[in-house]
């Protein structure tokens, strides 16, 4: 195998121009691979051999599932909001409860997963980064269950907005490490915990929150959030007898997104819908836009869309909410986008933040910044449609994280 | 080949271009070069440098604040080209600004500018087709990275399309100064003779003379980066008459060294 792989990366003649060669798996289309430093991929070829033998191993699935359903609090309602329907005078609106789970976000699913599999691999030191924070505690959260140590990398601008989430991550016993280089954010982070992967490589798992990176994370950490879609569509069959008209989901990464999105994939008429952070313009540092700003290239392990300038530096970003807030996307978003199976929207700053209180105050449920994002897609988009059309919001995480932001942005008085 | 390995250890020189500035760098260089230097890597800043430690890091930095570019490398390559036809240069980058200049561009531009060869430290063998054949297509050398993770079969991999030498990483961590060296370094090459008969260097934490007089014993060349990247930081200024001095420093206990082994052989003869 190895020596066919060989002779292949010898005489390959490459037709794309862009597009290194697709030789390993781990490929969507042209996009994805594993661009890390060779220290690292001895252990990235034992990750993905455990995880495929993990995917076969129906004690593992069992072990998941129970901690899906009674740590974490799957499934997830689908809630149909009917204040927010009347309100936009158009299609039928159900909120994903992902906000529900243990710890506030999707993140826990991934979390749960990759903690079993650094159980199976024997290692007892965990390392992650995270931008809004909620990936840190889902990580914190489940290496306390299973008694690892932890250690998260946070920009030091992140953890300045979302200090609430730094001291959550120090009381389960975490250690968060401030990052201040580059724009002090989530893509600062990820370099820090890839250079303390690359030392501690031996003894030390990377749980990465997003499906970001080389292979196999991009593929393993989508089949963790699986679950988000394969609850909505039975879920939404029960309701309205059909499947959604569309689905919408924010995408920083990418991770709920391709969560709720990857069961509908065949389901051609159901409209998948990504939306980036807009940030507060149309010019590279201001926005986290990479469909709309970006070009390919490789960032931090995978080849995908990247904000960059002529020289192939990456660019600075600028997002009010930190999970949103980062020049890459998933790999296998970058194939959705160019095949146009997933259509991709940004939302501004200032419409995340309007979405965030009409959410608050037609239903009840105060949204994460990052999921406010898909919110305020669906306010522009809703209008628009019949009201026999019906569409699904992911309400990826809660807002509880954003109190503080929230009130440095909205004057309620 | 281009590489010139006549030490023991030979030594490969690595450079931030643009730190802090284009112009010191091509005078730090040809200052490395007289001082018996047989390989420069010429360094290409990148935002966002994963593999280093923070003296690169820093310098990184430094380079891009006024605009260094992969384009601003090779020009100054064809410059130390100019000034010495025998030193060995060496592209030393990540992969993204290469890809934003094309990879077939990226291959002819660096060998009308006189490089000999490339080293990309995010792009391991398996991804490394399409560079494979721009860089033969322009006869540059295609330098690999081998780990004291890597397994055997990953070694022989690395064998099997690296050209010019291959550079293996003294152990896992980033780029940086250490005061020791572990055992890794030795075992790796020795792993790496079974499968290539070219030239190693050994790499990453190499700073003192003594380290660099260990790695003689067992590699055909030493990299040092971290250390003299370290040295251009501390002395503006008098960056190159410094470095000059810190090369000769090296090769002289490296020599030193390989007349101590040369005479320790004949007398056990």
């Amino acid at each position: 195998m190895a020596t066919a792989v060989a002779r292949k990366t010898i005489t390959t003649r490459s037709s794309k121009k862009h597009a290194p060669d697709a030789v390993t798996a781990g490929r969507f289309g042209a996009y994805g691979g594993r661009y890390v430093p060779e220290t690292l991929m001895a252990a990235l070829e034992e990750l993905e051999r455990e995880y495929e033998k993990a995917k076969r191993d129906r004690k593992f699935q069992q072990r998941l599932d129970l901690l899906l359903t009674t740590y974490a609090g799957r499934p997830t309602p689908l809630f149909f909001a009917r204040r927010l329907t009347a309100k936009l005078g158009g299609a039928k609106i159900y909120l994903k409860r992902e906000d529900l789970l243990h710890t506030g976000a999707h993140k826990i699913n991934n979390c749960l997963g990759q903690a079993l599999l650094v159980e199976r691999m024997g290692k007892h030191r965990v390392i992650a980064e995270t931008g809004a924070g909620q990936h840190g505690v889902a990580t914190a959260t489940v290496c306390a269950l299973l008694g690892f140590e932890c250690v998260v990398y946070m920009g030091t601008e992140d953890m300045r907005r979302q200090e609430l989430n730094v001291f959550r991550m120090r009381l389960l016993g975490a250690e968060v490490r401030g990052v201040s280089s580059g724009s002090c954010t989530l893509k600062d982070a990820i370099n820090e915990a890839m250079r303390d992967w690359v030392t501690n490589v031996r003894t030390t798992h990377y749980l990465l929150g997003s499906v970001l990176g080389a292979h196999p994370y991009p593929t393993m950490v989508r089949d963790f959030h699986r679950v988000i879609g394969r609850e909505a569509r039975v879920q939404i069959r029960k309701a309205e007898g059909k499947l959604p008209t569309a689905i919408i989901a924010c995408v920083g990464g990418g991770s709920n997104s391709i969560g709720i999105f990857y069961d509908f994939l065949k389901d051609t008429k159901v409209k998948l819908i990504g939306v980036e952070a807009g940030g507060r313009g149309l010019a590279l540092g201001e926005h986290a836009a990479r469909f709309r700003g970006g070009s390919p290239g490789v960032l931090q392990g995978t080849y995908s869309y990247v904000l960059q300038d002529a020289a192939g530096q990456i660019a600075l970003t600028h997002s009010v909410s930190a999970g949103l807030d980062y020049p890459s996307i998933g790999p296998e978003h970058a194939m959705l986008k160019d095949t146009g199976r997933a259509e991709y929207v940004p939302a501004s700053d200032a419409e995340a933040l309007e979405a965030t209180t009409l959410l608050a105050r037609t239903e009840g449920i105060i949204p994460a910044l990052e999921s406010a994002h898909a919110v305020a897609e669906v306010i522009k988009r809703a209008p628009k449609m019949r009201k026999s059309d019906v569409v699904i919001v992911n309400i990826s995480g809660r807002g509880d994280k954003d109190v503080g932001i929230l009130r440095e942005n909205l004057k309620l008085d | 080949m281009p590489f010139h390995f006549e030490n023991k250890p030979s030594l490969i020189a690595y450079v931030m271009c643009g730190d802090p500035d284009l112009a010191t760098t091509r005078e730090v260089v040809l200052a490395a070069i007289d001082a018996g230097a047989s390989v420069i890597e010429l360094g290409v800043p990148f935002s966002d440098p994963l593999a280093d430690g923070p003296v690169i890091q820093r310098a990184s930095e430094r380079a891009l604040k006024h605009g260094t570019s992969l384009q601003n490398v090779l020009t100054l390559a064809s410059e130390i080209r100019e000034h010495s036809q025998s030193v060995g240069l060496v592209i030393f980058s990540y992969l993204n600004p290469i890809l934003r200049m094309g990879l077939a561009k990226f291959c002819q531009v660096a060998r009308l500018a006189g490089v000999d060869g490339t080293l990309i430290t995010d792009l391991p063998v398996e991804e490394a087709a399409e560079y494979l054949c721009e860089a033969r297509k322009n006869d540059l050398a295609t330098i690999f990275l081998a780990a004291p993770t890597s397994t055997d079969q990953r070694l022989k991999l690395i064998a099997q399309v690296s050209s010019g030498f291959i550079y293996a990483i003294s152990r896992t961590g980033v780029t940086g100064e250490r005061q020791q060296m572990t055992g890794d370094a030795q075992s790796l090459v020795k792993r790496i003779r079974r499968f290539t008969q070219g030239p190693v260097a050994v790499g990453f934490g190499i700073s003192t003379p003594a380290q660099f007089a260990t790695v003689g014993k067992f590699a055909e060349a030493a990299v040092v980066g971290s250390a003299i990247v370290h040295i251009i930081e501390q002395n503006p200024g008098r960056e190159a008459a410094s470095v000059a001095e810190f090369v000769g420093q090296l090769l002289a206990v490296g020599s030193s060294l390989s007349g101590e082994t040369k005479f320790a052989r004949k007398t056990k003869s």
